[in-house]
């Protein structure tokens, strides 16, 4: 019997799900002012939250969770019974543009399970995006997962009309995809990664005559890992981002907790690895991206190669580091700053400014949105001098959380 | 005697600038000015206000271009002392020229939390408005509608955004701070309350499918849900009233994918591991 399009709907988003991405951001500025279009990008909006704690800023969906390959981490795997279905690329247009035209969605984040070839289900999904863009003049947010193997031809199409394109290296180690993805291949995946920076690069450049190359991606290309389906350690983990971000620039690493599925393989570990896991090597790739760390560095501490789940990564490297406090606040430079545990980059900002035109007291530090008690020990100004780091033994202790209180039955 | 002003609760910047200027002109310095609100409860005994008179001589208050941004944003609050610390900004800027860059002076700080409200007020306007579809409009176009109850006077600052986004479509935005309309060329503010209207869309079940099956019932982070979507907006999305259910059903949908027995692969499976391993 045919399924209603609310039964594929929810079958094809639930299959999706385990992709973490779904920013709408890195676009540019573009929007539909004296046009006949629909649809505009900027700010990177999200439009719901889940009781998961996630962001819906995209559709995000499967053209078909039919896969012939078998990945042991995913639920679509062909060695799975979940329900299959599929959806026409009309259908992918229509909830797209209704989805938009109430203000549920920022765009379409498309990806598909692999059907007969690489090349057919690539060529699908391509036929969808250029129908949103030439048909429906749409001009929101496309993301496209790029199926590894797509011809040259529909890689330069697909960038043509998305705004953001990804493959996931999908394990952190060459030997955890063999073992979890043995279809998949880091060679060729790396290879598209490649492929696709390049194009990235040459859509921004001008030409020698001045004349502006073929669009592609402007918001450039993502990827994600599995974490804690196989024994990569954070260390491993964050080397390989280090990797993805100088070799091939790309715009977000996602990390996603590997996450009980139904019917799960039995090569899968059978406890899910701590979200907190996940949040620590977010942690750790905000620091990466934001506030001149290297990875090196956050993981250095660590002999067992594994972040610290107890303290956050910033404060875990100063306790490391603690000769290095407290430092002045009227004196200190912006990069030293950034490294106080408790500032983020705002309450610099906020302080480098002010000190431009007075001298930082302790109460202009209260009046920044921030947890004192965390900054406090790591900086010293006029009317504040914290004891000495490096005499006192048991700071670690004091940045613990508190242990719930007993009571009396 | 005393000075000052009585005024809207909605006074925009435009209107209170001239009366700022006025009162700037004649001398009064922010201590001795009252910038009282029409709604708040008027009292016999409250003392009549009267606005001062400029004296010829005085010279005009002068701003830098990042002080007077600071100060048309934070107009759009509601909150009713804003006409007294915008006063007091004016009023210290003459002496302190640099005062806007200084961003933990005590004013400047609070100024910038509350231009700082006033831009999260806009963006949850952007993200959590839905429109409804309600027919077509006398142009043939199509028709949509949608209700959203902003904390602050924020409309002008988020118009743009729709028009700029809902072009090709027609519809209107109703709130108890006003109206936005739009028809594809024209654009059009209103001030006055609007009722909220009673409105449905059947797409919505779709919408409601989606945010049910995207949702990934073995993480539940129901803090980090809250601080960016605030149950205050809840009444006004379809969505959210899944919200009590799919939190209930989590925890038994998470205990049956753990203590599922390991099944045989589908035929389709089998068939393809042999193909391959048949060719090399
Ligand atoms: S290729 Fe692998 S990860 Fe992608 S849908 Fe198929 S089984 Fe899942």
């Amino acid at each position: 019997m045919k399924q209603s399009l609310s039964e594929r709907l929810a079958i094809l988003s639930d299959a999706a799900k385990y992709d973490a991405s779904c920013s709408s951001s890195g676009a540019g500025k573009r929007d539909s002012a004296g046009t006949k279009g629909l649809g505009s990008t900027g700010n990177g909006i999200c439009h719901a939250y889940t009781p998961d704690g996630r962001c819906i800023s995209l559709l995000k969906i499967l053209l078909t969770n039919f896969c012939i390959y078998d990945c042991a981490y995913c639920i679509n795997r062909s060695s799975s019974n979940v329900q299959r279905t599929r959806f026409t690329p009309d259908e992918v247009v229509w909830l797209t543009l209704e989805f938009y035209r109430r203000n549920y969605i920022e765009g379409l984040f498309l990806s598909s399970g692999i059907i007969r070839s690489p090349e057919d289900t690539m060529a699908q999904m391509v036929h969808v995006a250029r129908e949103l863009r030439q048909t429906h003049n749409f001009r929101g947010y496309i993301h496209l997962k790029t199926i590894p193997n797509a011809s040259t031809e529909q890689l330069a199409e697909a960038g043509l009309y998305a705004d953001r394109l990804s493959i996931n290296v999908e394990m952190p180690t060459e030997q955890g995809l063999a073992a979890y993805a043995p279809e998949k291949k880091a060679g060729i995946i790396r290879h598209s990664m490649g492929e696709m920076q390049t194009r990235i690069e040459a859509g921004k450049e001008r030409t020698l005559s001045g004349r502006r190359p073929p669009r592609f991606a402007p918001g450039g290309q993502s990827t994600q890992m599995i974490i804690g389906a196989d024994t990569a350690t954070d260390h491993d983990i964050l080397a390989s981002s280090s990797s993805l971000y100088s070799g091939y620039r790309l715009r977000r690493v996602y990390y996603s907790a590997f996450s009980p599925i139904p019917d799960a393989s039995a090569i899968l570990p059978v406890r899910p690895p701590p979200l907190l896991r996940e949040h620590r090597l977010y942690q750790a790739d905000w620091l990466y991206r934001f506030y001149g760390f290297q990875f090196s560095e956050i993981t250095a501490g660590r002999p067992d190669g594994m972040l610290d789940l107890t303290l956050d990564p910033k404060l875990a490297w100063a306790l490391a580091n603690r000769a290095l406090f407290p430092v002045d606040l009227n004196r200190a430079s912006r990069e030293m700053l950034l490294r106080v545990p408790g500032l983020g980059v705002r309450s610099v900002n906020a302080l480098i400014a002010t000190r431009r035109h007075k001298h930082l007291r302790l109460e202009d530090l209260a009046r920044l949105n921030v947890s004192l008690r965390k900054v406090k020990p790591f900086v010293h100004t006029t009317g504040w001098s914290p004891a000495r780091l490096v005499d006192q033994a048991n700071l670690r202790q004091a940045f613990l959380p508190r242990p719930q209180q007993l009571t009396l039955f | 005697m005393t000075y000052g002003v009585t005024l809207e609760r909605d006074t925009s910047f435009s209107e209170w600038r001239p009366l700022a200027r006025r009162c700037f002109l004649a001398g009064v310095p922010p201590e001795a000015m009252e910038w009282r609100c029409s709604t708040a409860e008027a009292s016999l005994f409250d003392t009549p206000l009267s606005l001062p008179t400029p004296r010829p001589d005085a010279q005009n208050p002068i701003l830098r271009s990042n002080c007077l941004a600071l100060l048309k944003s934070i107009l759009r609050h509601a909150d009713q002392t804003r006409f007294d610390l915008a006063y007091r900004i004016l009023w210290r800027a003459q002496t302190e020229p640099s005062l806007a860059a200084i961003p933990l002076d005590p004013d400047i700080a609070r100024a910038l939390r509350m231009s700082h409200q006033i831009r999260r007020d806009a963006h949850k306007m952007e993200a959590f408005l839905r429109f409804r579809e309600i027919g077509e409009s006398e142009n043939g176009r199509r028709l949509f509608l949608s209700w959203f109850e902003p904390d602050h006077y924020i409309l002008p600052t988020v118009a743009p955004f729709f028009t700029r986004r809902f072009t090709d479509m027609d519809w209107a935005i109703l709130t108890p701070k006003g109206s936005i309309t739009w028809n594809g060329t024209e654009c059009l503010i209103t001030r006055a309350p609007c009722p909220k209207p009673d409105l449905s869309d059947t797409l919505e079940q779709l919408w409601q499918t989606y945010y049910a099956s995207i949702f990934n019932p073995a993480r539940i982070k129901t803090k980090a849900m809250r601080s960016e979507m605030p149950r205050k907006y809840w009444k006004n999305l379809p969505e959210t009233r899944l919200i009590p259910q799919m939190l209930a059903q989590a925890g038994a949908r998470v205990t049956a994918m753990a203590t599922q027995q390991p099944q045989e692969a589908p035929q389709f499976h089998k068939r393809l591991q042999k193909r391959r391993a048949e060719k090399p």
